[in-house]
């Protein structure tokens, strides 16, 4: 028995740092534009789609040069999505923003489908599909690709918003835009950043899960809401709530499939995310807000 | 009209949408100057100052800087010709701590880190309470303490001139007096200032010149003391 809950934890953790991931995007989105991005489970399907892409045949790049290739270009598709979908639409409603990343994740989606076809495509592990073993429990190496990734993804996006200038200068943006503005801070160029940022980490969630669990033209859809679902878990706008939100979600999940049944797991991470949001609707680490007039 | 004044505002018009709330507004400032811009609410003097620090459009009239043309230009590049705004309400960076919001200040100086922490030791200096709250959150701080931080914030621009928004609003009398005494003191260590107040007497106390704004148009323009004895204005503004 607990060789099997080991077994599940292991899982969990796994799938629940990639959702920690797609949190972590929409929660610097969110901080800096109060925009909760939708297209951001196709940042993941897209970075990995892409590499597949770009590493397939005779003539394909090695792996990771196709991996960095494809985070650039995704990050590029972040930027392209901030500048002429949501720059235009400053100052629309929360719900008007909400429409247009639904509207862009779907018009990404149908890009996929149009290049890359609608099967589902495997991704080469990183180093080996040789099993560790841990008492009776196994993981692949893979799992430590996507669990060390996450964590340097993590504290490095920790570092940026709390120990450099311009990460400051993006919270700033987001706290008060004409005082950052009188900063000297270029709120457009910033806004650029975040959604590069935001980008990026999507493209390396789906760069390093999808050896594991493979991916397609749709795929973002459900990561997407799973992170989402992590951000509002761990509190919107909270970047460690957003990382505890996802590993938590991806736990429970784990743990629901493995000790009760697989055909519900989905529905008993909504479950407990309703439950949490009913109990603390800030979510677990959400914080108050106490501006000071 | 001297042409070597640090800053001048030609017959500057501003509107918000078809509304225009400025009309035909001209000043100068001379370098070293302190000058007060008095007026009632809405008489359009943050207006005034925001199209100044371009965080507002104008849409005639002309704003040069140092001899340079700054009308219409980015807020974030008008900062970087020594233009630092200390705009109404304060508006400092809520969640972020004292010294943080302190050093978001310098932002456009933040290469060159020598100059950056000895200022920081200067307005510590001026400001020995933000010292002693450096690493609290700014929304944290009273009015009269977050004043002071939006001033030092300011003064980490290193600013040629400083436009100082209502920086009584909202204060006990007490900080009243000794925000306009750090105004003075500022001053005198150099800063051209200009300041907008609906404390008129405060204001005019303080300045060398003042102009009175009323719904958008200057009325009168006269050396401070002229202005505190002027019976028109004193009746207006100063409420005696």
């Amino acid at each position: 028995m607990f060789d099997q809950i080991l077994q599940f934890l292991i899982t969990g953790m796994t799938t629940g740092a990639i959702y920690a991931l797609v949190a972590l995007g929409f929660t610097i989105i969110y901080n800096a534009s109060d925009v909760v991005n939708f297209a951001q489970g196709e940042f993941v399907m897209m970075g990995a789609m892409s590499t597949i892409f770009l590493a397939a045949g005779d003539n394909g790049l090695p792996i990771p040069l196709a991996a960095a290739t494809s985070v650039v270009l995704v990050i590029c598709v972040g930027i392209l999505l901030q500048r002429f979908a949501i720059a235009p639409a400053r100052g629309a409603s929360v719900v008007t923003t909400i429409i247009i990343t639904i509207g862009a994740s779907i018009f990404l989606r149908g890009v996929a489908l149009v290049i890359w076809g609608k099967d589902i495509q495997a991704m080469a592990h990183f180093s080996g599909e040789i099993p560790i073993h841990i008492g009776n429990a196994t993981l692949l190496p893979q799992n430590l690709w996507v669990m060390g990734g996450t964590a340097l993804m993590v504290l490095g996006v920790h570092y940026f918003f709390h120990h450099t200038m311009q990460g400051k200068a993006i919270l700033a943006c987001s706290y008060n835009r004409d005082a950052a503005n009188l900063m000297g801070i270029n709120v457009g160029l910033m806004m650029l950043v975040a959604y590069g940022l935001s980008a990026l980490l999507g493209a390396m969630a789906g760069i390093l899960v999808t050896p594991i669990s493979f991916t397609s033209y749709d795929a973002g859809v459900m990561l997407g809401l799973k992170g989402f679902s992590a951000a509002i878990l761990g509190g919107m706008g909270n970047p460690m709530g957003a990382v505890v939100g996802g590993l938590l979600l991806g736990l429970i999940e784990s743990l629901a499939a493995g000790l009760i049944s697989s055909g519900y797991k989905d529905a008993i991470g909504f479950i407990i995310l309703l439950l949490v949001l009913f109990i603390r609707p800030s979510g677990l680490m959400g914080r108050r807000s106490s501006d000071r007039v | 009209m001297p042409s070597d004044a640090l800053l001048r505002v030609d017959g500057l018009s501003t509107s918000y949408g078809p509304v225009e709330v400025m009309h035909n507004v001209s000043l100068e400032i001379q370098e070293g100057e302190l000058v007060a811009i008095v007026g009632a609410n809405g008489a359009g003097k943050t207006t005034l100052l925001r199209t100044i620090s371009g965080l507002h459009r104008c849409h005639s009239g002309k704003i040069s800087f140092a001899g340079s043309d700054i009308t219409n230009s980015a807020a974030h590049t008008i900062v970087r010709s020594g233009i630092c705004h200390v705009p109404e309400g304060r508006q400092v960076f809520a969640p972020l701590s004292v010294d943080d919001n302190l050093r978001l200040g310098a932002y456009t100086l933040r290469k060159d880190s020598e100059w950056v922490e000895s200022e920081m030791a200067r307005i510590y200096e001026l400001f020995p309470i933000l010292k002693e709250k450096w690493q609290l959150e700014s929304g944290n701080l009273s009015g009269g303490q977050q004043q002071m931080l939006a001033i030092g914030r300011a003064l980490l621009g290193h600013p040629k001139l400083l436009l100082l928004d209502e920086p009584s609003m909202g204060l006990a009398p007490l900080l009243v007096e000794e925000i306009f005494r750090i105004v003075q003191e500022l001053n005198s260590k150099g800063v051209t200032i200009l300041l907008v107040e609906q404390n008129a007497r405060m204001a005019l106390a303080v300045a060398d010149r003042g102009y009175v704004l009323e719904t958008g148009q200057i009325i009168t323009s006269a050396p401070a003391n002229e202005l505190l004895n002027d019976e028109a204005v004193r009746k207006a503004y100063l409420g005696y």
